[in-house]
């Protein structure tokens, strides 16, 4: 792991390494630490001076009904962003793995979409789902079905999630395929001559060695779910009707941006920041476990 | 193998094709479309040969914003820097860790090795209130620079680096090349793959930024083409739809373009950096 050959000095390295820090310590740590230390303090109304509260900040917001539901939202809304997105693209990918015809087109036209932008899948979905534009959501109110994501939270919900999912599909799909293709043929084969059958199979012999992508891909997903979909759930719906789309990350925004409430909003960072932390953790962990064994 | 054709195989993929391709057609379809009878409800997945909103949107935009030439341009501007910006960067500090000894070098890693965990979705007011004590609100150094700190891009290239073996730089100070010269000269045409892999990813980030610059640019002059459509759907009233489809078309092409052009690569990079 570590070289023999190194080249001598420190101060080009220093130089080299310092672009980056610099931004890093900008852009990055500093922000961080104002969060921390805005979210242990509180503004008086007249922004005249800060007083530090301890964890004053932190328990009023786990003391906020409203803060609890967006958890409980989040991790719903994560949850099943996840699942969906990952089923759909392991299904796809276990098709794509076969040996058929065109299977080059096939994987082009379901890879291109990991180019869509979190925000342009809103303005998609808006044309099929929007019920006086959209295609389905029209066909659906003129078949006796009241659509109107503006108004039902519930219904609100399930096309941002829709549109959450549907653009992290081909995320997942490439590295499923990649998983599955450094599967060795001879264990499928050796399963097959065993006379394992389709599903058999593919629950006992594939899906147990493509469990590092399936876990890799969960934490991701999370990751995703969690803070990419601002510019979904923006877009659609600005975490409304009332709240029912409102996410964590959303909440931020609004809290802060919208209604300048330092305190609060810092304390929600600070939250957010310790989710990121133990994801990102459970991570790394898994895969140095992985290399060593 | 069989000879027989998968059907089982083609159907699903063929679903999942559609289910892609068919969001993407609409809004192709609809902006040829007339906007009043889009508003009516009369949205079709037949297109017209009437293509004139594309000249319109871009020279012009719609109501209240800049014309759609501006918004790509900006939009292309930012993904080029923070894709260029995070690679050269990143390549030089990875270097720096991999091939020298310097004091704090494990510091310096773990420091980069942090902004990991710290995506701008956590870290919202604070960043603003940095960016507006440098003074870089509504500008484009502040809508590029400060998301070129990359700590994915630093541990790509340093797996990349660390992989490189020790005869080949033993080779090259033989023949007496300096850090500088091995840098140029070798380790860059080296992982040539890898940067162009890099950066398909970074582009696309870089074009799909929403979040960042709503919050640092509100001058309509630094909008982004997702910035703009976003805008444009938000006036539901009176919306010249066949106009936010062209933009939603124009705001797709640039990004798809360069993931599938450089397929190849990209696929193999992403798969490869997460190993």
């Amino acid at each position: 792991m570590e070289r023999r050959t190194l080249f001598e000095g420190w101060f080009l390295p220093a130089v080299l390494v310092l672009p980056q820090l610099l931004l890093t310590a900008f852009f990055f740590l500093w922000p961080a630490g104002e969060a921390i230390w805005w979210s242990l303090t509180r503004q008086d109304p007249f922004g005249l001076g800060s007083a530090f509260v301890g964890l004053e900040n932190f328990s009023e917001l786990f003391a906020d009904p409203l803060y609890v539901d967006a958890i409980v939202r989040t991790v719903f809304f994560c949850a099943t962003v996840s699942v969906l997105a990952m089923g759909v693209a392991l299904l796809l990918a276990v098709f794509a793995d076969r040996e058929i015809r065109g299977r080059a087109i096939y994987r082009t036209l379901l890879i291109w979409p990991y180019a869509i932008a979190p925000a342009i899948s809103a303005v998609l979905w808006l044309f099929i789902l929007n019920p006086q534009v959209g295609l389905l959501g029209r066909w659906l109110n003129a078949h006796g079905v009241p659509w109107d994501y503006t108004i039902n939270g519930g219904q609100a919900l399930l096309m941002v999630i829709i549109a959450s999912a549907w653009k992290q599909v081909s995320y997942n799909f490439i590295f499923f395929l990649a998983g599955l293709q450094s599967i060795p043929r001879a264990v499928t084969e050796a399963a097959r001559m065993d006379g394992a059958k389709g599903w058999h199979r593919f629950r006992t012999i594939t899906l147990p060695l493509l469990s590092p992508t399936t876990f890799f891909l969960l934490v991701v997903n999370l990751v995703y779910a969690a803070f990419d979909t601002f510019g979904t759930i923006y877009a659609l719906t600005r975490g409304g009707p009332g709240k029912a789309t409102e996410t964590l990350v959303i909440k931020v925004y609004r809290d802060g941006v919208v209604n300048l409430d330092l305190g609060s909003s810092s304390a929600q960072s600070v939250v957010l920041m310790a989710g990121v932390i133990a994801l990102t953790a459970i991570q790394f962990r898994f895969m140095a476990r992985r290399t060593d064994a | 193998m069989s000879a027989r054709t998968d059907w089982l195989a083609h159907i699903v993929l063929g679903l999942g094709v559609l289910l892609f391709a068919l969001p993407v057609w609409l809004v192709i379809a609809g902006s040829t479309q007339d906007s009043g009878a889009i508003a009516r409800g009369e949205l079709s997945l037949l297109p017209s040969l009437d293509l004139s909103a594309y000249p319109r949107v871009l020279t012009h935009g719609t109501m209240g914003t800049k014309p759609v030439w501006h918004m790509l341009l900006v939009s292309g501007g930012m993904a080029l820097a923070i894709a260029g910006g995070k690679i050269v960067i990143s390549i030089l500090s990875a270097y720096a860790v991999v091939f020298f000894r310097f004091p704090f070098r494990r510091t310096a890693f773990w420091l980069i090795f942090i902004t990991l965990m710290l995506p701008v979705e956590v870290r919202i007011i604070p960043t603003y209130a940095v960016m507006s004590d440098f003074g870089l609100i509504n500008s484009f150094t502040g809508l590029s620079v400060p998301l070129i700190a990359s700590a994915t891009a630093t541990l790509l290239f340093r797996q990349v680096f660390v992989a490189i073996p020790d005869e080949l730089v033993e080779a090259a100070r033989m023949d007496g090349a300096g850090p500088l010269r091995f840098l140029r000269d070798i380790l860059i045409p080296v992982s040539a793959a890898n940067i162009a892999a890099l950066f398909v990813i970074l582009f696309v980030y870089g074009w799909n930024q929403y979040l960042w610059p709503l919050l640092v640019a509100t001058d309509p002059g630094l909008d982004t083409i997702v910035i703009g459509i976003v805008k444009m759907i938000g006036v539901e009233t009176q919306t010249e739809w066949s106009a936010v489809m062209a933009t939603a078309v124009l705001a797709l092409l640039p990004p798809v373009i360069v993931v599938v052009l450089m397929q190849h690569w990209f696929v193999a990079g992403l798969t490869e950096g997460e190993k």
